[in-house]
């Protein structure tokens, strides 16, 4: 199996370190993992290169999660990756927003490394 | 227009006797979930005072209004960042104001999901951290304010939720 390249796009640091810590621990082998702090910079990071997934926050300053995924679809190349929405928000009205825009997966926070991988690792089964 | 917002006029709900005890399942679940730590009973919270140098807060807006704040020592503060990210040894101070924050969001995040009104209308603002050695906080709204503190590995962690009237 390919090692998956990962995005995490967290406004906290801390949380990103914890998303990444949480696949590691679940015993996923990831490849390369790179971090933004808002959609500017997950963007930004898409059109650098491709990931073959990506975990988001939805409340972020400058760009939002939500916002972060009607543009992605806009971009070539990184329209198939899919989006894992990790989030507090527990609005089920903004899950289904986040899920008809383009997500494939939801995770409320606070997370176990188990329910994670429960979210993530069908949609790296296509890696195999 | 937002429709979370203008909710508010039509939604707003008011504190009742059960959101203390849902704010503690709030935060227990928080705590055991992301540091594996079981926040304990603190013996006479109601005769203590709020104390501790560092407070993160994050704001509610729609069907409640308000503030829900986490307030501890940053000794305390030090080591649930710590817990957080598996560190073992000393952790980094940049690191500790983010862990807060972030631990406040999902505590008012975990709370506010076991309220069914509140889950679908109310939204949670980017937090704020506070550090310092001799600060008071006061809420200037005249609303209904929970206060619940509990100990952290032997000191006191306290959580409240002032809401605006």
């Amino acid at each position: 199996m390919k090692r998956p390249r990962i995005l995490i796009v967290d406004d906290s640091s801390v949380m990103r370190k914890i998303v990444e810590r949480s696949l590691r621990q679940a015993g996923l082998d990831l490849g390369d993992v790179v971090e933004a702090g808002n959609g500017i910079e997950a963007l930004a990071a898409v059109r650098e290169g491709a990931f073959d997934l990506i975990l988001s926050d939805i409340n972020m300053p400058a760009m939002d999660g939500l916002e972060f995924l009607r543009q992605l679809a806009t971009v070539e190349g990184a329209k198939g990756t899919p989006v894992v929405i990790v989030t507090t928000e527990g609005s089920e009205s903004r899950v289904v927003e986040a899920l008809s825009i383009g997500a494939k997966g939801y995770l409320r926070k606070p997370f176990t490394p188990d329910q994670i991988k429960e979210r993530v690792s069908p949609l790296l089964e296509v890696l195999r | 227009m937002n429709p979370v917002l203008d909710s508010k006029v039509q939604n707003a709900v008011r504190p009742d006797a059960s959101w203390l005890s849902l704010l503690q399942v709030g935060a227990k679940e928080v705590f055991q979930i992301m540091l594996q730590t079981e926040l304990k009973e603190l013996p006479n919270a109601q005769e203590l005072t709020v104390t501790g140098n560092v407070t993160a807060m994050i704001g509610l807006a729609g069907a409640l209004c308000g503030v829900m704040s986490i307030r501890c020592d940053s000794r305390s503060a030090e080591k649930m960042t710590g817990r957080m990210l598996g560190s073992v040894g000393a952790v980094d101070p940049k690191d500790v104001p983010d862990a807060i924050a972030e631990i406040c969001n999902m505590v008012a995040g975990n709370f506010k999901s076991k309220i069914t009104p509140l889950a679908e209308n109310c939204m949670l603002s980017v937090p704020t951290v506070i550090r310092g050695d001799d600060y008071e906080m006061v809420a200037v709204s005249d609303g209904d304010q929970i206060t619940l503190g509990l100990s952290y590995d032997g000191s006191p962690i306290w959580f409240c939720l002032a809401v605006h009237s």
